[in-house]
């Protein structure tokens, strides 16, 4: 048997037990398959039309345009996807593979519960059943997700081992998933983990630069300048820049700066980590000089993840995409900016790309554009928001980089 | 001669009982006494090398990390743990870890590091074949057998492949699932392990759910050898919870475990 190493030159793999090997070889079978069939890919297309609301609006921001003075700021809009995030281009393709592959059942792990509430819909779609692992931590600051993803008639399920948080809740899915894997497809909700999730997960979530792409240039005549996207495993910043890597597009992914630079403090995983494995991949991590993973942190659950996609890492190395960090307060005052000018309310994590598409407008001027994906809305992070601005949070407004 | 292999070949047909501790459980010194119990009694001792994501493991072994890492205790510190068993017993060591501390070490320096601890193998479930690199090599080169796993999953012909790869013996994990206590072994491990005896040749050890001596009776006359861990863990647990001393508590039941190899 050929021995290989990662996917993406010296990062990605598969470092997992033996007992999720065949599980994992016939899952990147059962994708390859997909993939050449007409039908299958017609059905998808169907549903992300259809059902998910695609394509997804590239809109001009005039007005945040405007307040900033500098390059003309597109919003990629997956915040108008249907369960109000791009989570549903993957799941959506996830499930019907689960589907085609016979399982009955799908699990998986999930931190703001974007990834959890689209693939609870999913699974409600296409008649499976689902469980969400979702660490304690998250289940407090997420109520409202878990509240939805209830009502669709998924199963959430408590994870209190570690930091209770979203790296908990992948440890706890893969142990299911060694358990169950005969009857049970691990619906992973990012660009994470073993060959072959973190290709799955970008060529389903590749529909984002695809269009945007198209979109902008049927607009502009011509290629944005600068894309943006927040980056915490990774899955709607790839999805946005790989069907630009053929160009000479400048590519930007912001991370969670958090608080501050210290271990604990932030989710900056390729700014501030080193390589390891984790999950199954090789790739960069916030680890200890025992290798052992740290915590991380962050006003936005969906970036609290001490490891990143493999192809991050390696897109990194090439010099390819630029990585740099926003912290949460930085991220705040970007919420702030787009409310008031825009009437658009993000994510937070969304919010994290929005601060630094802010500056970087600033800097490269009229004339150009920049694509920012806007890859949810805020619905779900009110709480979070009255507790900042009210003074119940540690963390507070910063205002944006000058 | 690498002493896990002496000690197959002296087995004597009978199955082995492989013991496993977490090192560091429940910390430092404790560990120390814990695993000299259960070596007294075990034919060979895996040490675990507590890690913050134990993918595989469930609840008791999860536990035993944690405590030992909030205890302080630090991968290297499983070293001088290992060089001190040694002196007190000829008896196989092996390391169990995850791949990222190994990873983070080095390769040649980890290998190194175990070789002169006098550990005789080392087991990374995280880490098949395929993504070992120059592991392999690099542990053989001091001496240190890599033993790997088989899986129910596994098809014949990558149990072939294992089974050429492997040091020692390969373990074949007795459920598909993590580490933890079953109330009874899985239908499908004898037709499993018979598979995997026509496949290879290296001596079998099955591990994973292996709870009593009831059930290693049974493992032991379809297996060379029989790995416990989840329940001797959990034996040092309750007598922890109890406020009783742990160590004679697992060696107790490691000895009881042996009987019943004995009789079989």
């Amino acid at each position: 048997m050929p021995q290989r190493r990662g996917s993406f030159g010296n990062f990605g793999g598969r470092f997992v037990p033996e007992t999720l090997v065949a599980p994992l070889l016939e899952l990147e079978q059962a994708y390859l398959e997909a993939r050449e069939d007409a039908s299958f890919q017609e059905e998808l297309e169907n549903y992300l039309h259809d059902y998910a609301g695609r394509p997804t609006a590239l809109y001009e921001a005039r007005r945040l345009s405007r307040e900033l003075g500098g390059a003309t700021v597109f919003l990629k809009r997956e915040d108008l996807c249907h369960t109000g995030s791009h989570k549903i281009n993957n799941t959506l393709g996830q499930c019907l593979l689960a589907r085609r592959m016979g399982k009955r059942r799908v699990i998986a792990e999930t931190g703001a519960g974007q990834h959890g509430v689209a693939t609870a819909t999913a699974a409600a779609l296409l008649g499976l059943e689902c469980e969400v692992y979702m660490g304690e931590v998250d289940m407090e600051r997420q109520a409202l997700n878990v509240f939805r993803m209830e009502l669709l008639g998924a199963r959430v399920v408590p994870v209190r081992s570690g930091s209770r948080t979203l790296k908990d809740a992948v440890n706890e899915a893969l142990r299911d998933w060694v358990a169950t894997a005969d009857y049970t497809h691990y619906c992973l909700g990012s660009v994470v983990g073993p060959h072959p999730f973190p290709s799955l997960v970008r060529d389903l979530q590749s529909v984002i630069g695809r269009e945007a792409r198209e979109q902008h240039l049927r607009r502009t005549g011509r290629l944005p300048d600068c894309l943006v996207a927040c980056v915490g495993g990774g899955s709607n910043s790839i999805g946005l820049f790989h069907p630009f890597l053929d160009t000479t597009v400048r590519m930007v992914g912001v991370e969670a700066g958090g608080t501050g630079e210290g271990p604990g403090e932030h989710g900056s995983t390729l700014c501030l980590g080193s390589v390891g494995v984790l999950h199954g991949a090789r790739s960069f991590l916030l680890q200890d000089e025992d290798g052992q993973v740290l915590e991380t942190h962050s006003i936005s659950a969906g970036l609290d993840y001490p490891g990143v996609g493999p192809e991050h890492a390696y897109l990194k190395e090439r010099g390819r995409v630029q990585y740099t960090r926003v912290s949460d307060g930085e991220a705040l005052a970007a919420v702030d900016l787009l409310c008031r000018t825009e009437g658009i309310l993000p994510a937070l994590e969304s919010a994290h790309a929005v601060a630094l598409a802010a500056s970087l407008a600033r800097e490269m001027g009229p004339g150009s554009s920049l694509v920012v994906c806007l890859s949810g809305r805020g619905d779900k992070d009110v709480s979070t928001l009255m507790a900042a601005k009210r003074g119940g949070s540690a963390v507070h407004d910063e205002g944006l980089r000058p | 001669m690498n002493r896990i292999d002496e000690m197959f070949r002296g087995s004597d047909g009978k199955a082995v009982l492989i013991g496993f501790t977490t090192a560091g459980f429940p910390d430092g010194e404790s560990s120390l006494r814990l695993a000299q119990g259960l070596l007294a009694h075990c034919d060979a001792l895996e040490l675990g090398i507590p890690f913050s994501d134990p993918v595989l493991d469930g609840p008791v072994i999860q536990e035993s990390s944690l405590r030992a890492l909030r205890a302080g205790f630090r991968p290297r510190d499983v070293f001088p743990l290992a060089q001190r068993l040694r002196e007190l017993s000829d008896k196989p060591l092996l390391l169990m870890t995850y791949y990222n501390p190994v990873h983070r070490l080095g390769h040649a320096p980890f290998a190194a590091a175990a070789a002169a601890a006098g550990i005789d193998g080392v087991l990374i479930p995280d880490l098949p074949p395929e993504e070992m690199g120059d592991w392999k090599e690099v542990a053989s080169q001091h001496g240190l057998h890599t033993v790997l796993f088989a899986s129910m999953t596994t098809p014949p012909e990558r149990l072939r492949y294992l089974g050429e790869m492997t040091g020692g013996f390969l373990y074949c994990f007795a459920v598909k699932g993590t580490t933890g206590l079953r109330d009874s072994l899985s239908r499908d491990l004898a037709p499993f392990l018979k598979r995997v005896r026509s496949c290879c040749s290296v001596p079998l050890a099955a591990g994973l759910g292996v709870s009593n001596p009831e059930q290693c009776r049974e493992v032991a006359g379809m297996a060379d050898g029989v790995v416990v861990g989840s329940a001797l863990v959990k034996s040092a647990l309750d007598a922890i919870a109890a406020g009783l001393d742990p160590a004679p508590a697992a060696a107790e039941l490691a000895a009881e475990l042996k009987r019943s190899l004995q009789r079989t």
